[in-house]
This record gives structure tokens, sequence and C-alpha cells, in this order.
């Protein structure tokens, strides 16, 4: 949708998905922006990582549960999704305590491949500094 | 320089909008463009007409309107976050069946689509949030 | 690339300032506005973290933020730069992107 040189934009999420209404509405975010076919990634940082996590069932607190929308981003070509290793680790939680997010590579015979990738704090750090633009959820 | 401003919170609650406000007006004076200052989350809140806030207080709201009638400033309420929080223009107010809107003159609602053009057309992004 | 890294919250109500500091790579640029000024005062049990940051990093706070919150300049740390709203713009714009920490 624009004509110009495609922008590194990352989606910085370093909030809990329940508490407040940030990570459901930067979540829209992501989804509209995918639009624009420019490169995306999303990063989950401290609290950030918990909106990953296996098994959200809001059914007993009476709000909406969006974290199936997660699963959708592979459908909009948002399928690096950088997990910093030390939030998970300072939180008890490892890769396998969050969902199993994948995309189809249409490029390799649409082979499933995982959208989640640990990095570390380090890793993180310079891919950060790397975006033309850093949107903060 | 084109700089685009997104301001997260509310009015008042948090000094979100003021710090963007006078950021805003410090770019200009600079002789910077302020393409687009794009309200979400319960930012959509600086464009409602209705806040009556002390008068011995600064008014947020005609703070943005007068820089968007002063500097052709394009203030954008995202739909979306707008809808949940009971903020409409006279066709959002037909659309859904409301009895009234409250948009603030200098404001517009749409898309969030507005903030990803924005960032793409920007040379910066500056965001005020909590 | 060079990235201005703001930071708005009191370094003793949340982690925005050491998440900040742990992301921001040498040679970048940390401006502390609104509640994150308290971050820049001498005498904290904070100034040590942001002193050896300051080995790494150029620090700066909003003059506006520290006079609103009776901060005087004689208050703050060696070494960190104050500016107004229209350094706050210059910084903006004499780095290559703006990474505010919330």
């Amino acid at each position: 949708m624009s004509a110009g040189p495609r922008k590194k934009l990352m989606y910085l999420n370093r909030r809990a998905p329940g508490g407040t209404i940030y990570a459901v509405e930067g979540l829209e975010v992501v989804l509209i922006g995918a639009a624009f076919d420019q490169d995306v990634c999303m990063a989950f940082v401290g609290d950030g990582v918990y909106q990953l996590k296996a098994g959200q069932d809001t059914s007993d607190s009476g709000v909406k549960n969006f974290s199936p929308a997660y699963r959708a981003l592979g459908d909009y070509d948002v399928n690096r999704l950088y997990v910093e290793r030390e939030s998970l680790e300072e939180r008890g939680l490892g890769v396998d305590d969050l969902m199993p997010l994948t995309w189809e590579d249409e490029d390799d015979d649409w082979a499933e491949k995982p959208s989640i990738h640990v990095v570390d704090r380090a890793e993180l750090a310079r891919l950060i500094d790397a975006q033309d633009v850093v949107f903060n959820f | 320089m084109k700089i685009g401003l997104l301001v997260n919170e509310g009015p008042y609650q948090h000094q979100a909008a003021d710090t963007a406000f006078q950021f805003a007006q410090a770019a200009i004076e600079k002789g910077h463009e302020v393409f687009r200052v794009f309200f979400y989350h319960d930012g959509v809140n600086n464009g409602t007409r209705l806040a009556t806030p002390p008068q011995d207080d600064r008014h947020i709201q005609r703070r943005w309107t007068a820089l968007a009638e002063a500097h052709g400033v394009d203030l954008v309420v995202c739909v979306a976050a707008a809808q949940r929080r009971g903020i409409c223009d006279p066709d959002e107010a037909k659309r859904n069946g409301k009895d009234a809107d409250n948009i603030a003159p200098g404001f517009r609602i749409s898309g969030l689509g507005q903030l990803v053009e924005a960032a793409i057309e920007c040379d910066r992004l500056v965001t005020f949030g909590d | 690339m060079t990235v201005l890294h703001t930071v708005n919250k009191s370094p003793f109500e949340k982690d925005s300032l050491d998440t900040c500091i742990a992301h921001a790579l040498d040679g970048s640029t940390v401006l502390l506005i609104e509640d994150g000024v308290y971050a820049a005062t001498r005498g904290t049990v904070v100034e040590p973290r942001v002193r050896d940051a300051m080995q790494r990093m150029n620090f700066y706070v909003l003059a506006n933020d520290c006079k609103a919150r009776g901060l005087g300049e004689d208050t703050l740390i060696d070494g960190i730069g104050r500016v107004d709203y229209g350094g706050f713009v210059d910084l903006v714009t004499g780095h290559d992107s703006v990474q505010s920490w919330l």
C-alpha cells in the first residue's frame, strides 16, 4: 500500500495480557498494519511474554479471550515473534509453556514453521536498534 | 523533518497528553512538520469536546484544537478505540444509533491504518503513554 | 543506527529504566521525562545504576519536568544533560529512531 521502501517495524510488547487493554489493542495494530506490506516483527519482553502463554481461558472472568488471535498472525505474514529468553526464565517459563504459533512458508511448499524465536537480551537489543520504528504496547 | 506522534493516554489522568502537546508545539516552532497526532487506547479521550476542566487549569482538548487550526496538524482518533470508549462524530453516532456525538473541532475519527501510515511516512514516530 | 530511548517512569515504581538500560546499545542516548526524571537525582539507590549506564550512554533529563517536581539543577547527577522541549525535539531529530520505554 505504500510506494516507498519497506520500513522495519517492530511491535514491542512488555505488558501482561489481562490486566490492561494494551496487549489486545496492540494486537489490533499488528493485524491492521499487516496490510501495509512492511518488514514486520514482534517482540515480547518482560510481562509481555505472558501474552503468549498457552491455555489462557477467560470464560470464568467475563472478558473476551483474545489469545486465539495470535494464531492468526501467521496468516497475516507476521511470522517473526521474538521472545526474550531472560524474560521467560525470570518468570519460570520455557518455550513449551507458550502457544505453539506457526506459519506456512509458501516458498518452501507451504511447510509449517514455528513463528516463535527465543532470543537472548543482547540479541533483542540489537534487533531494537535495527528498526526504523518501534511500537510499544 | 516530518514527525508523527502517538498519544496513548487520556487527558489529566496521565502527563502523556501534556508532554505530547508541548513536544508538538516545540517541533513546529523549530520548523518541523507535525504530520499527524494519532490518539489510541485511552488517548482517544483527548478528543471529546464535552470536557470541562476547572477554569484555572489548562484545557487540553482546546489546546489540541488550537494547534490543528493554527498549523493544520492532523488529529486522528482511532475509531475502534473510540467506539469502546464512547467518542463519536456525527457519522459514527448515526451509524451506531447514538443520540449524540462528542468529537471536538479539529479532530477526526479514522482507522488504525492512519497510525501505521504515519509510522511509514514520517521520519520519526514518537510515542507518549503510560 | 543510534537510538534515542525515553523513560517516563519513576525507577522506584516500575522497571522501565532498568529495562531500557538493559536493551540500549553503547553510544545510545537516554532521555528521562515525566516521572522518569527522579532517576537523575543524587543520593538515591538508583544513582549507582545510572552512573554505571552513563559510562556507555548519554543521559539527559527534561528540565521542565525536573522543575515541576522541585528537582533543582544542583540535585542532579553530574554529567546528565538538561534539555527543554525544544531540546527534546532536537534529540529526536538527531537520532535515527525513538524507543519509548513506557
